[in-house]
């Protein structure tokens, strides 16, 4: 195979990334602090939709990326709201919003159906885009692709290098102590929740205005259940999820080359397009299922350790539960 | 008094559904659209003539039957995502038996009516093993195997059961005759469909509330590890209510090959498995409000369309009123039990509020 080839295959993984990428580490955050945002799928749909919407009629792309971000946190907001002052089961919160945004996004995106419109400009970055090979993989796209890169070190570096971060974890994982010391629980949670829905939202507008142009029914194809699936397979933490995430998009270009194989030609596409879903499966069971714990037993104890730590995370302790300060 | 307070207790009920409508009017008339004009024409479209009608039922059996298998998951606090898939697998065990077995009507359509509730409970179970064995939450488990389940019926539709001249997404070549389930005259809709429904919705009432089995799903539902503490046995009672749920969708999936389109759709349960997840929220999961709010669902459904042919506007709205109902109903149904718990904590405060209050 061909270095050009390869190197050109590789950037456009990276660039296709930046949806999933830019989601889970959004919906990482807001889990951290302990809320599930399950909304995702149909907060994606509906974001991408605004997003284009908004930068075809004004025809600003930043304009388009605001709305989008916007659209975002006002439905973690609602999450936020039913859940943690309203009490209700955050899932199941998430589960309808999942499906008023999407048909709400098919009926206000109605005219905006296969529209040529604006997209987010081509921005290689001077001298990095030089570098051989690393330079086009990584610094030869658009500032949505780079912000995807940077979420994913800044909610590392805010979680686990800062003060505020460390309040971050305390609410999620044990609000009670949290709360103990001082820390107003609910208003942390609510505040990370609609951080996590505004990269929620970006994450929809890098859909419609840089990965896939425009909008049109079915635009987002189940991408929000893959991010939420990822947070879980990168066990929370914005490296693992991050790698998770370009594994996904390596594993969907190596179905893609497989699939104009001829030996696949009467394989219709569809069934390739549920592939990812059961890579998800199959994903989830690696990292959950004690089955793996059995295979790890095989393997010599300071070994089987390390894989262990590598490839599995802990969900935060509060995660999903109502904190009821009394 | 009495009269004011039920007054009162009818028109809070009444406010999340009222509520759902101000946000789809808001919604329409952002959009440019007259909203009487809007619903008009989706009530008009739901119920102008019989066979719009007889549209309705139909739709709301297949809501019903799963609606109802929801709620057998629900009760055991478990989130059967998976419905969608447990319908199209049930669809495609009752066209492989449509397509094999040539027999008399009766003897097909019991044997379609078996196998597709054999296959939902199969692709139920499915999910509940992963949760059960490999700790996989259903909600993923469940959603991964409704887009394996899509993939499944796309390539058996495009390979082993592709029509002589050629496969495309409108599915297999018609039934056989036999395995067409009677409709009532030429109405679109199937008497014995509907029968299926009720008896399944009486079934699951009954297991629900008079059985040992629904007592300890009932139990494992409330708080999963005392449950199971208490002798519960919590992986075989699992099983059984993702099996039985499946089972119900499985039917759902039969009869919609066989009774409304008489033959295999690659799109053949459409997201109704979605959509009866709400209802089954909506109904909170009590089986014997099920029909009705699928009745109520499936009219919307049944009555959209209208909105794409004389409005030029997307049969989405339908489904956004849908939702947002539920969503109302969750925000209102909260926001009540806030002001009683701050109503609670003034009157815990101070001991002359009560007069206050009153």
């Amino acid at each position: 195979m061909d270095t050009n080839f390869l190197v050109q295959t590789l950037s456009s993984i990276v660039a296709a990334a930046t949806p999933v990428v830019l989601a889970s580490i959004g919906e990482t955050i807001s889990e951290k602090s302990g809320v599930i945002n399950l909304s995702l799928d149909g907060s994606i749909a509906l974001s991408a939709m605004a997003g284009f919407a908004v930068a075809f009629t004004t025809g600003s792309v930043t304009l388009g990326i605001l709305a989008a971000m916007a659209v975002g946190a006002l439905i973690a907001l609602i999450i936020a709201t039913a859940s943690i002052t309203l009490r209700q089961e955050q899932v199941a919160v998430g589960f309808v919003l999942t499906m008023l945004c999407a048909d709400l996004a098919d009926f206000l995106g109605n005219p905006f159906v296969r529209k040529p419109g604006p997209s987010v400009p081509h921005l290689p970055i001077s001298y990095l885009s030089d570098i051989p090979v690393l330079g086009p993989i990584l610094f030869d796209h658009n500032l949505v692709v780079y912000l995807s890169m940077l979420s994913v070190a800044a909610a590392w570096w805010w979680i686990y290098r800062t003060q505020p971060g460390l309040k971050l974890q305390g609410v999620g994982e044990r609000p009670e102590s949290a709360f103990a010391r001082g820390v107003d629980v609910s208003r942390l949670r609510y505040f990370y929740t609609v951080v996590g829905g505004a990269l929620v939202g970006l994450a929809g507008a890098s859909y419609s205005l840089s990965i896939k142009l425009g909008w049109s029914h079915r635009h987002t194809f189940g991408i929000g259940w893959i991010a939420l699936a990822i947070v879980i397979f990168g066990g929370w933490s914005p490296w693992r999820v991050a790698a998770g995430c370009y594994l996904f998009g390596l594993l969907k270009a190596l179905g893609s080359i497989l699939q104009r194989n001829p030996a696949f030609a009467g394989v219709p596409t569809q069934v390739f397009s549920s592939a990812p879903f059961a890579l998800m499966i199959f994903a989830l069971l690696l990292v959950s299922s004690e089955g793996f714990d059995r295979l790890l037993a095989l393997l010599p104890i300071r070994l089987a350790r390390r894989i262990d730590r590598t490839i599995r995370g802990r969900s935060p302790g509060g995660l999903g539960k109502p904190f009821v300060q009394e | 008094m009495g009269s004011i307070s039920r007054l009162k207790s009818i028109l809070l009920n009444l406010a999340p559904v009222v509520l759902a409508l101000l946000f789809t009017t808001v919604i329409l008339v952002a959009v440019g659209a007259s909203p009487w004009e809007a619903y008009r024409n989706i009530l008009s479209g739901a119920l102008e003539s019989p066979q719009k009608i007889a549209d309705v039922v139909a739709a709301s059996v297949l809501l019903t039957l799963c609606g109802v298998g929801m709620s057998i998951t629900f009760t055991a606090g478990q989130w059967n995502v998976g419905v969608e898939g447990q319908i199209v697998l049930g669809a495609i065990f009752a066209t492989w038996v449509a397509r094999n077995v040539l027999w008399p009507q009766v003897p097909v359509l019991t044997l379609m009516i078996i196998a597709g509730m054999l296959g939902g409970a199969l692709w139920g179970t499915l999910a509940g093993l992963l949760k059960v064995y490999g700790k996989v939450h259903e909600i993923f488990g469940g959603l991964g195997l409704n887009y394996v389940a899509q993939g499944l019926a796309i390539w058996l539709i495009f390979n082993p059961w592709k029509p002589a001249d050629g496969a495309t997404m409108s599915g297999t070549d018609p039934f056989p005759d036999p395995a067409w389930m009677p409709r009532l005259g030429n109405l679109r809709v199937a008497p014995l469909a509907v029968i299926l429904a009720l008896i399944a919705t009486g079934v699951v009432y009954f297991l629900l509330r008079g059985t040992r089995w629904g007592l300890e799903l009932k139990a494992m539902g409330k708080n999963f590890r005392s449950a199971f503490l208490l002798g519960v046995p919590s992986t075989p009672r699992l099983l059984t209510a993702f099996a039985s749920c499946g089972a119900l969708a499985g039917l759902a999936g039969a009869i919609r090959c066989s009774a409304r389109y008489g033959r295999m759709l690659p799109d053949i349960s459409g997201g109704q498995g979605y959509l009866s997840l709400l209802v089954a929220l909506l109904a909170g999961y009590r089986p014997q409000w099920v029909p009705l709010i699928a009745l109520f669902f499936a009219a919307v459904g049944v009555g959209s369309p209208r909105l794409e042919l004389n409005m030029q506007l997307d049969s989405s709205l339908g489904g956004v009123l849908r939702a947002s109902v539920v969503l109302a109903v969750m925000l209102v149904g909260g926001w009540r039990a806030l002001l009683a718990r701050q109503r609670a904590r003034r009157t815990a405060e101070s001991p002359l509020s009560d007069a206050e209050v009153a």
